[in-house]
């Protein structure tokens, strides 16, 4: 039986996404910049890629800037507001469990003459509003808050955030990453004061190597890549069609049944944690019901180090990740259960199991059964 | 301009009796290299010298760096060929030649003529001497200096005439296989893969075997390895690599030994395993990547201990080397940046805190008795389900 329980590094594709980028590639490949046919059909894909997200997000579709992912969007977001507003000011903030699309790039910015103030979070994940209203500056030109932590799942008050710093300097952009949020939760920027926001495609079931920011249109931005002026020379290069075509596709589908998909993937997180806790010394990071994700749960498992056990699953057909997928390339602690006070035995002991709409409960059923019977074993050859 | 190299070797050429062996091995290893590159090319092997003939367009740096790759080689010139159309004629390429190759022209120089086809209307001494006034004349900066000159022009009179000065120094040692074979214990490390390319350099066929030990180490891990067998196979030839299932044998040791012996039982066993294949697959001795005193499992005290179970000669070319001298030779073979790639090895998961470092042979074998029960039966296992990996 393979279980893939890796949600939050990448997703399957929908098949009728793949059939419609398929096509798109092999019928449809026209460049939208050129001004016959071709050109035009492949046009009406993004257009209506465009108007699929704007409905989605209850935004003007000119808003919505393609992208080659999560990773650029963050990107453009925060080196290309900097860019853009470095006279009304040098200072951002952020908090300190980022993905580290945004993480790196505020250290970027910080070496770039920007000041940036890292909010902590509380044992469960959260920042503290107290700590926002406490930051915020009159120099501070943006805030940047992840909407859904990818390795814990925790959750942040994104719309009461988004009130808190219009109301103290309303000249400040809000950016939020919602590359794991989006696709689980309804997110409408204008009621939440969101001015920039980013999602990739390939963690909603479709393609990698596509994603998009949108940028409220009152936002002062400077573009980061430039060449042949496409996307109202925001952001040159030729687009991505299939891409984009397949993104769109994606989140339509998502969206189609979200309320009935989310509910059922709370019924399956709560099965696991509820099976899993039943494990001695096993402990979960983060809060487990609607207040969080309803696809991911990170477990910490005494005694047993995080690639060891990621291994054994991997033997029974199950894949799981070690703390965050990103971060299993370099074997440092991570830095979000780090800064949720993670104690340092369990740092390198946590494994993250991520759920999506293909999950089902024989899976986690099964799962678990394995867990049951490989985390006594490992332990009997622990380390000493 | 240039169109061929000359290949020049130094040991072989003593070989007495066996020479043409060698020879012959070098050739063939010299077209394999050639092969991987861009371009036709003809080798061929006259009067004591191996000439590579680039026959079609090709890329000189490409093809050098896939010359450097042969053991056997000591130096590669690059050759340019002229016609012989009389002596004016090559006094004016020859002029032409050291203005391109050396554009300052400031350099002290000799020429060194040698006639192939002794019909040629001058004598050795006459076209060095007539040639080197040629030079002269063209180039006021430049200075005959017979002794020790910065340049060696050599002239080589045959059915062509061929040009060279410059040479390319090659990795030297022997032509592969020209030596027998040897079983590598592989590990994702810095120094086997080292340790292989010293004892191929030698003229001797490489396999290999890699412990591996899921789920503790990963599918990760063991390509690492296989990417370093093949960056060490652009040297040695297609290395033969044994994956072997380690974990089971592990664990067994953990349960039943003492932890800070854990390191140097398992070391024998993986030794036990790797001469049974060894003498399998007619390999006549072991390679291990190991340096005196470099980790516990490395003492003299260790390494007699983990060389007794051995009857095949264990060859450690690593043996007095320092980590820094072993990591040159890594960066020079460029196995040295996927070697540090942060994937465990089965050496280091159980590792106890402190390992022994001066362990006593017979207690080692009093507590290896503690595996009797099972530990033929997990060999055996291992052995049978032997995963065979032909990198090259």
């Amino acid at each position: 039986m393979e279980v893939y329980l890796d949600n939050s590094a990448t997703t399957r594709c929908f098949e009728d996404v793949a059939a419609l980028m398929t096509h798109i590639m092999c019928n449809d490949y026209g460049n939208p910049s050129s001004l016959h046919l071709k050109g035009v059909q492949a046009e009406n894909y993004t257009r209506y890629a465009k108007e699929t997200i704007a409905k989605l997000l209850k935004v003007n579709e000119k808003e919505i800037l393609f992208t080659s992912g999560g990773t650029e969007a963050d990107n453009i977001a925060l080196i290309g507001c900097a860019l853009a507003n470095h006279r009304a000011g040098r200072h951002l903030i952020t908090t300190a469990i980022e993905h580290p699309a945004v993480m790196q790039t505020m250290r970027y910015l910080e070496d770039q003459g920007f000041h940036v103030t890292y909010l902590p979070v509380d044992d469960k994940g959260r920042i503290r509003l107290e700590d926002l209203s406490r930051a915020m500056r009159g120099d501070t030109i943006l805030v940047s808050i992840m909407h859904t932590n990818n390795e814990i799942g925790s959750l942040q008050p994104v719309a009461e955030a988004g009130a808190l710093i219009k109301k103290m300097n309303s000249r400040t952009l809000f950016h939020v990453d919602a590359v794991q949020g989006f696709g689980k939760f309804r997110i409408y920027p204008k009621k939440m004061n969101i001015d920039l926001l980013s999602v990739s495609a390939h963690k909603i079931h479709g393609p990698k190597g596509a994603g998009f920011l949108y940028v409220n249109e009152k936002v002062k931005i400077k573009p980061i890549i430039y060449g042949g002026g496409q996307q109202n020379n925001l952001r040159s290069g030729t687009e991505n069609v299939p891409g984009i075509a397949g993104m769109a596709k994606a989140a339509e589908m998502v969206y189609a049944d979200l309320d009935l998909d989310v509910d059922r993937l709370y019924g399956l997180k709560q099965r696991f944690v509820d099976g899993v806790t039943k494990i001695d010394h096993v402990k979960i990071n983060g809060y487990t019901g609607r207040e969080s994700a309803p696809h991911v749960v990170s477990v910490s498992v005494r005694g047993i180090r995080s690639e060891v056990l990621l291994h054994a699953l991997e033997d029974r057909g199950i894949y799981v990740s070690a703390g965050s997928a990103c971060s299993a390339r370099k074997p440092q602690p991570s830095a979000t259960l780090k800064a949720i006070g993670v104690e340092k035995d369990l740092l390198e002991s946590t494994i993250r199991f991520s759920f999506s709409v293909f999950t089902t409960e024989e899976e986690i059923d099964y799962t678990l059964r394995a867990l049951y019977d490989i985390i006594p074993m490992l332990r009997k050859y622990a380390r000493h | 301009m240039f169109t061929a190299f000359l290949i020049k070797y130094a040991e072989i050429g003593v070989k007495g009796k066996n020479r043409y062996i060698f020879e012959e091995a070098l050739v063939q290893q010299i077209k394999y290299a050639v092969r991987r590159c861009e371009g036709e090319f003809k080798v061929t092997r006259t009067q004591g010298r191996i000439y590579v003939e680039a026959l079609t367009e090709f890329d000189f740096e490409e093809t050098v760096d896939n010359l450097k790759t042969v053991f056997g080689i000591s130096g590669i010139c690059p050759v340019v060929y002229v016609e012989d159309e009389g002596f004016e004629r090559l006094g004016g390429d020859i002029v032409k030649y050291v203005g391109e190759v050396y554009p300052d022209a400031d350099k002290t120089f000799k020429v060194n003529a040698r006639r192939a086809r002794k019909n040629y209307p001058l004598n050795s001494m006459e076209i060095n001497s007539r040639i080197g006034e040629v030079i002269l004349e063209a180039y006021p900066g430049m200075r005959v200096d017979v002794h020790s000159p910065d340049i060696m022009l050599n002239i080589e009179i045959r059915e062509k005439i061929y040009i060279y000065s410059e040479v390319i120094p090659g990795p030297g040692g022997m032509p592969a296989g020209t030596g027998g074979k040897a079983m590598l214990l592989l590990s994702g490390g810095i120094d086997s893969p080292v340790a292989g390319y010293m004892i191929a350099k030698r003229g001797v066929k490489i396999d290999a075997v890699y412990f591996h030990a899921p789920p503790y180490t990963s599918e990760r891990a063991k390509q690492k390895v296989v990417d370093l067998a093949r960056l060490v196979s652009r040297y040695t030839g297609p290395i033969y690599l044994h994956v072997i299932n380690f974990t089971d044998i592990q664990l067994y040791i953990y349960e039943k030994c003492p932890h800070d012996e854990l390191t140097i039982i398992m070391r024998r066993y993986m030794m036990r395993i790797a001469e049974h294949i060894a003498k399998e697959t007619e390999c006549l001795g072991l390679i291990t990547g190991e340096s005196i005193g470099q980790v516990a499992s490395q003492t003299m005290q260790s390494l007699a201990v983990t060389n007794e179970v051995c009857t095949l000669p264990v060859y450690r070319p690593l043996i007095g080397m320092d980590k820094l001298e072993i990591v040159d030779i890594a960066e020079k073979i460029n196995t040295y940046e996927t070697s540090i790639l942060p994937y465990e090895d089965c050496c280091t998961i159980f590792v106890a805190k402190h390992p022994v470092t001066k362990p006593n042979p017979g207690v080692i074998k009093r507590h290896e008795k503690n595996l009797e029960e099972k530990i033929e039966e997990l060999v055996e296992t291992a052995l049978e389900n032997d995963e065979l990996i032909v990198v090259r």
